[in-house]
Order: structure tokens, then C-alpha cells, then sequence
């Protein structure tokens, strides 16, 4: 994508069809650091990986519990993922509020996809540049869906995105078939695994990473540092090793599974179309 | 020239008596459990006690829908200061809130007269009696609702906490120990059921101290 004529208000469009400034907002998903979310039948798993800025200032906060049974990942312009964490909570408490009962997942991710149209059609407004994982529970199990600035919205088992997600998209695409049925804690050791393929061999730590859990009869809660690292350990993910033997007749069996997941799309086609 | 009035209020009085009681470290709440209106009873087993946050709870008699529609604002907005502040709010921190969300409505108010109760930061007992429209005191004890002309002289006697306009400033909370209170409780509800005859059927009672939260029920006379 280059600079050309076309790309100065988010409402012209292009000869061939696109809306370059919204393309350029999901550019800047691209560029935050990398978040993930995966899912089973009954529970949802968001990780993400924390770069702060300097050693002295604190880490951003990518991941915000949205309700009991809604979390939310971003990557991109945290500012803007920060606000629409607060449109969401205030959706879920006022229908709360209103129906004495949860908002249901698939609901929320809509009214977050309508709201992000809103800002590609108005020449006073820009897109909102932040990519959302939204985790939740709702009756008929658990969800995970990734909202992108585009305002398109969309279900998926297993996605990561933000710098070098591709690696994590590699890794969850080789495991995702078992993930319907897999348990809590092998959810949060394939996140822990999905996370280390973005470090691109830097040694995973809790104090690089955040994980966050929501499921059947448990809330949507962060877990703590100490937790996460003896999650670590326990599963030995901090160096670049081979995973470990039980895994590996998984990957004997299927090479490259059906692309279900983020399909990456190629560059110069507008992304809009997935 | 007399003025037209309105053959229908938006109000109704179901009736009902609150207490709650401080202690130096705990905080006993009570309710009766008839709700009515005018001479008849609607249920014998209504509670209209509510829980707003881990260390505060509202008790509140006077038009039970304006009670439900005001318990379910305060746990929204409890809501929005959690997701804000990552923690829960303190007792007196949710005082001032009810007070301001009742004067929100000084022109068309909250027919709700409350009673609420709960350890403050440093653990000791507080309660706060409101009127309608959000005047509020942290006080020692207190009572509202129709039984409550019947159950403050007899707290007064028992309990008198010194006036806040003294000096040095005393505490508030009573001296007794929490077993007392309670029983001094179910002796309030007992006299007021006595004569009055909104107030019976059953007491609910929440003590809430350092170990938690612990309800009771005692019965009531049913007439």
C-alpha cells in the first residue's frame, strides 16, 4: 500500500473499490503487539504480550473484563481499545439492567461492529485503529470473535493478531481441530505455546505476557503473574524448544490443516472482503 | 377555589419496618418480611434487604418498586465504579452515592426510606438512615419504616449514641457485643409486631463482620 490521491479522507474511495484509510487503520492492528484468543466448547482463552515502553514505565493494559462473562484483547491503538472496553461494559450493564440476564456475546460484537462502521462513513470521524478479541460466554457456550476497524466482525476458534501473529496463527492452525474438546488448563498451555511463537525466541516470562480466562462457572478473570508463570513452567515453554512428546504425534499425524482460522489475506487485495 | 387532585398517585406504601444496628466490629442489618398494601397482605416473604456491595448493605421500606428500581441503579453504578477502580466501593463511599441518587429524584423522589448498613474501611460498623430525598447521618442505629415510631425510643433507651454535635467527637457504634445486637434486634421486631400492624410475619437479619456475611430468620406473628 502506498501513498496515492485516494487516501485522504476515510470517505473517498479509490478507482478500485477501497477505502485506504480504513485499510490504513487495520495497518495499525498490525503494528501493536501481538494478542491471541482461542476457545473450546466451554471455555475461552485471551493472552497477549506485554512490551512496555522503557524499563521504567509500567506495561499497557491489553486485556479489560468487559462483564462476568465478557473479556475483551486489543492490539493497536490502545487509547481507542480503552474506549470501546467502556462502551462495552456500559452496553452489558444496561442491558443487564434492562433484562436482569447477561448480553449475549454475538449481540455485543454487532452493536461494537456497527459502531466501528459508523466511523468509516462519516467525514468528520476516523476509523477506530484497534483490533478487538472478544471472549464471552453466553448460552450456547463459549465464542471468540475478532472485530476489526473495518467494522466487519467475525467467529473464530482459535486467532491471533498484531505483530508476528502470523507465527501464532501458524501454531493454532496446526492445533485447532482438538481444541473444541479440549480442557481449561490445555487451553491456556496451547495460548502460553501460541504467545512464545511471537517472541521469536525471547524467553517467555509472566512478565512478558497476560492471560485471562472465561467458562463454564468461572468468570471472566486475569490471571495473576505468579499463576502464570508456574503455568510455565509447568508446561517448560520459556526457550525455543520442540514441544513436548505428546504433542508431537499430533503434528505427525496432519501437516497443514484446513485454513479456518485468520486466513492472512494478500496484500493487495482489500481486506475487507475475508 | 379549591384546587383539582389527582385521583391516582404514582405511590404506595407496602409497609414494613428496617432496622440496623453498629457495632465496633460488626454491623447487624433487619427487615421484616410482610409486604402490604392497605389492609391487605401481599406476600409474607419478601425481603427488602439488598446486598449494594461486599461490606454494604441497604434495607428499605416504603413503595417496593421505587426500592427495586433504586437497588438495581445502585448496582449498576457499583458496577461502573468496579470496572473503574478495580475494587469494591466502601460503605461510606456508597452512602454519599445513595444520598445523591435520591436527590437526583428531589422533584418526583424515591418513595423508599432506608437504612443502610455496613463495615467501614477500618472494619468497625456504620450506619446510615436517609430520607427520601437523600439526607443523610452516619449514626449508631437506626430505624425507618412504619414500625419505626415503635422501635427508636426503645433503641434510644438501650443504645442512646452520643449526639454528633459533642466534643470531643465519640463513637458512634454501641459497645454491645454482636449475639446482644442480634437478640436486641429480634426483641425490636417482636414489640413492634405487637402493635402495629404492617410489621409481622417474619425478620430477616444480615450480620456482617471481618469473617463475612451470616443471615437469620426468626418468625414473626402473622396477624
Amino acid at each position: 500500500m502506498f501513498r496515492n490521491q485516494y487516501d485522504t479522507d476515510v470517505t473517498t474511495w479509490s478507482p478500485a473499490g477501497r477505502l485506504f484509510q480504513v485499510e490504513y487503520a487495520m495497518e495499525a492492528v498490525k503494528q501493536g503487539s501481538a494478542a491471541i484468543g482461542l476457545r473450546s466448547n466451554t471455555h475461552a482463552v485471551l493472552a497477549c504480550v506485554n512490551k512496555a515502553n522503557s524499563e521504567l514505565s509500567s506495561h499497557q493494559r491489553k486485556i479489560f473484563k468487559v462483564d462476568d462473562h465478557i473479556g475483551v484483547a486489543i492490539a493497536g491503538l490502545t487509547a481507542d481499545g480503552r474506549v470501546l472496553s467502556r462502551y462495552m461494559r456500559s452496553e452489558c450493564i444496561n442491558y443487564g439492567y434492562t433484562y436482569e440476564s447477561p448480553l449475549p456475546v454475538g449481540r455485543l460484537v454487532v452493536q461494537l461492529a456497527d459502531k466501528a462502521q459508523v466511523c468509516t462513513q462519516r467525514s468528520w470521524k476516523r476509523p477506530y485503529g484497534v483490533g478487538l478479541l472478544v471472549a464471552g460466554l453466553d448460552e450456547s457456550g463459549a465464542h471468540l470473535y475478532y472485530n476489526c476497524p473495518s467494522g466487519n466482525y467475525f467467529e473464530y476458534q482459535a486467532f491471533a493478531i498484531g505483530s508476528r501473529s502470523q507465527a501464532a496463527k501458524t501454531y493454532l492452525e496446526r492445533k485447532f481441530e482438538k481444541f473444541p474438546e479440549s480442557s481449561r488448563d490445555e487451553l491456556i498451555k496451547d495460548a502460553l505455546f501460541a504467545i512464545r511463537e511471537t517472541l521469536q525466541g525471547e524467553k517467555l516470562t509472566s512478565s512478558v505476557c497476560t492471560v485471562a480466562v472465561v467458562g463454564v462457572g468461572e468468570a471472566f478473570n486475569i490471571l495473576d503473574q505468579a499463576t502464570v508463570q508456574a503455568l510455565i513452567n509447568e508446561f517448560e515453554i520459556s526457550s525455543e524448544e520442540a514441544p513436548a512428546a505428546a504433542t508431537a504425534a499430533e503434528e505427525a499425524a496432519g501437516d497443514a490443516a484446513a485454513d479456518q482460522g485468520g486466513a492472512a489475506a494478500e496484500e493487495e487485495a482489500a481486506p475487507m472482503d475475508i | 377555589m379549591t384546587k383539582e387532585h389527582a385521583n391516582w398517585s404514582p405511590y404506595d406504601n407496602n409497609g414494613g419496618t428496617c432496622v440496623a444496628i453498629a457495632g465496633a466490629d460488626y454491623c447487624v442489618i433487619a427487615a421484616d418480611t410482610r409486604m402490604s398494601t392497605g389492609y391487605s397482605i401481599l406476600t409474607r416473604d419478601y425481603s427488602k434487604i439488598s446486598k449494594l456491595a461486599d461490606k454494604s448493605f441497604m434495607a428499605s421500606s416504603g413503595f417496593q418498586a421505587d426500592v427495586k428500581a433504586l437497588q438495581k441503579v445502585l448496582s449498576s453504578r457499583h458496577l461502573i465504579y468496579q470496572h473503574q477502580h478495580n475494587k469494591q466501593m466502601s460503605c461510606p463511599a456508597m452512602a454519599q452515592l445513595l444520598s445523591n441518587t435520591l436527590y437526583y429524584k428531589r422533584f418526583f423522589p424515591y418513595y423508599a426510606f432506608n437504612v443502610l448498613g455496613g463495615l467501614d474501611s477500618e472494619g468497625k460498623g456504620c450506619v446510615f438512615t436517609y430520607d427520601a430525598v437523600g439526607s443523610y447521618e452516619r449514626v449508631g442505629y437506626s430505624a425507618q419504616g412504619s414500625g419505626a415510631t415503635l422501635i427508636t425510643p426503645f433503641l434510644d433507651n438501650q443504645l442512646k449514641s452520643p449526639s454528633p454535635l459533642l466534643l470531643p467527637a465519640k463513637d458512634a457504634v454501641t459497645p454491645l457485643s454482636e449475639a446482644e445486637a442480634v437478640d436486641l434486634v429480634k426483641t425490636c421486631f417482636s414489640s413492634a409486631t405487637e402493635r402495629d400492624i404492617y410489621t409481622g410475619d417474619s425478620v430477616e437479619i444480615i450480620i456482617l463482620n471481618a469473617n463475612g456475611v451470616r443471615r437469620e430468620t426468626e418468625q414473626l406473628r402473622k396477624d
